[in-house]
């Protein structure tokens, strides 16, 4: 680990980190205060609700989730969260290392006195210092927005937790597929495409995955690892789809270092 | 004192080692080649030029002595060590300005040079400044802002604020006005005065025999000729040509004269040897134009080629 290379890279994305939480702060607080309407119109809700067809609802991911009890629809409002840092986190793990080639900056930075080892947990560690951030404050604003809008409704402080403390595997996730990904493929050219491609591409699978019942999606995407409305009904996780999401993580965190150390840096033009 | 003097010269004498040293190191991009079966070395305290036209292989290499990229066979050592294996203790001596310099654009170039000393365990701020100061450059500008120019110049700082003890210059003078470029040279000088060896890339011919002792010549992968710069200019050939007046192309069919050839009433052909015996046959001559010149580089290319 290199101080110098985490401090440069913390800052550079300082403001991306700043966007994001604010992003997602609105979207919580603002969310979160429909609850008093939802929940006072409750039978007349799941009624409504209840015309739409399965297999809308399931990719919804509405069919397991009571939309009148306070973690219900928090559960509601936390899938867009985790789509939020899903795309955040991906973002960050395909620009980790494929910005500095395609900005050709890798040229300066690897002539440096240190080994791609130090260069990549440095960067990983300022990667994950960012989405902390962004997770604390994801962390902030919910009990925040619960506390303002429950209106005296009782919830298990122990099941929100469980729920924020997914927030963490969820991200890691997303880093270290982005950054093998980045790694195997020659050249990233731009990381927006890739960052929502990977994003909104496992949320698409978890909703598919809902409408069809097919298991073997579940495997897959991490939005079923650690679905929502799963943890609040069962208030615990699905242990061997979380274990099955660390095991994809680390397998992911191996590979990139490995291929970063034996990668040969494409030369300018 | 002489005990003294004696004495420094006897363990210079013995610590005269190679900087560089490169066995057979050959890199290919897939299929494509990169450079094949390189060899050479170079001693402390020298000035080896490396030329070639663009793409025979010069950056390769120097990237790869860098362990930018990884070499597909052969090996490369820099102060003794091996490059793959001691890398990042290798960079700590080593200053690199790249052919073609990009650094991060939303940066200040003072904080770019602050980070980049940051990776040095000295205090290079007074250096840092000084070398600021000889090339003129404005460190509170954004990089975003700078002219191509001037980011060279940011390179050339960031090389050589840590006092390096091998430089790596990639083609460093495109870009640089003809001031700034005898600016740099006085400073390459200046360092290599002070006992730095340079590794300098070019395709100018010109700015090699300039600043020299020692040139390889590559192309298309391989090391064509490694040799003493004077050895080179003695050996080469000047390109001579001769506008005049009912001119007898066979006057200059002298030894040492090769691809005589008349144009529009003019001369040309390359002659080797002493070059008063070209002289002689020209003063006896009315010519209306003479010029002799130093051949380009793919004309001595040629000449290795044939």
């Amino acid at each position: 680990m290199n101080a110098n290379i985490y401090r440069h890279e913390f800052r550079i994305r300082l403001k991306s980190v700043i966007i994001w939480s604010l992003a997602l702060t609105f979207l919580i607080v603002f969310f979160f205060s429909l609850f008093p309407v939802f929940a006072d119109q409750a039978a007349l809700m799941n009624e409504f609700l209840a015309r739409y067809p399965q297999e809308l609802r399931a990719a919804f991911g509405m069919d397991n989730m009571d939309l009148a009890t306070v973690l219900g629809f928090y559960s509601f409002v936390f899938m867009f969260v985790q789509l939020c840092l899903a795309i955040q986190a991906s973002n960050y793990g395909f620009g980790l290392v494929s910005i500095e080639e395609s900005e050709l900056t890798a040229d300066f930075l690897l002539s440096k006195p240190v080994s791609r080892r130090q260069v990549m947990t440095s960067k990983l560690l300022a990667a994950l210092t960012s989405l902390t951030l962004t997770n604390l404050v994801v962390w902030v604003s919910s009990f925040v927005a619960i506390t303002l809008f429950r209106e005296q409704r009782e919830y298990e402080t122990g099941t929100l937790l469980l729920l924020l403390l997914s927030i963490v595997i969820f991200q890691l996730f997303f880093l270290s597929v982005g950054l093998v990904v980045s790694l195997l493929v020659k050249r990233v050219r731009s990381v927006t495409p890739y960052a929502l491609g990977l994003g909104f591409g496992m949320y698409v699978l978890s909703a598919f995955s809902g409408v069809f019942g097919e298991v073997a999606l579940e495997l897959i995407t991490p939005f079923k690892h650690l679905d929502a409305p799963y943890i609040v009904k069962h208030a615990a996780y699905d242990t061997p789809l979380v274990l099955l999401n660390a095991a994809a993580t680390l397998v992911a965190l191996a590979v990139s270092y490995w291929l970063y150390i034996r990668r040969d840096i494409p030369a300018v033009s | 004192m002489l005990k003294k003097i004696a004495n420094h010269i006897f363990f210079k004498g013995v610590s005269l080692m190679s900087v560089i040293e490169v066995t057979n190191l050959t890199k290919y991009y897939g299929k494509s080649r990169g450079i094949v079966d390189v060899s050479f070395s170079e001693e402390e305290g020298e000035i080896f030029g490396f030329i070639g036209p663009n793409g025979a292989g010069k950056s390769t290499t120097i990237r790869l002595l860098l362990s930018l990229i990884h070499p597909t066979s052969g090996s490369a050592k820099v102060f003794g060590k091996d490059v793959v294996a001691h890398g990042p203790e290798i960079r700590r001596d080593i200053g690199y300005l790249p052919s073609d310099v990009f650094y991060y654009e939303g940066m200040k170039v003072i904080d770019l040079l602050k980070y980049s000393a940051s990776f040095y365990d000295c205090d290079c701020t007074q250096r840092m400044h000084e070398l600021s100061e000889i090339m003129e450059l404005e460190m509170n500008r954004r990089i975003s802002d700078l002219s191509y120019g001037n980011k060279k110049k940011v390179g050339i700082v960031q090389g050589l604020l840590h006092s390096p003890k091998l430089l790596f210059l990639d083609e460093p003078t495109a870009g640089l006005d003809p001031l700034m470029q005898r600016k740099f040279f006085d400073l390459i000088r200046a360092e290599n005065a002070r006992g730095v060896t340079v590794f300098f890339s070019s395709h100018i011919l010109g700015e090699v025999q300039r600043l020299c002792n020692r040139v390889g010549i590559i192309r298309e992968g391989k090391i064509v000729e490694i040799s003493d710069i004077r050895t080179l200019q003695q050996n080469n050939y000047k390109k001579v040509n001769v506008t005049a007046d009912g001119l007898n192309p066979a006057t200059f069919d002298l030894p040492g004269v090769t691809n005589l050839q008349t144009e529009n009433g003019t001369l040309h052909f390359f002659f080797k040897g002493d070059i008063n015996a070209v002289l002689q046959k020209i003063s006896a001559i009315q010519v209306t134009d003479v010029t002799i010149e130093e051949p380009t580089l793919e004309e001595i290319f040629m000449h290795y080629y044939e």
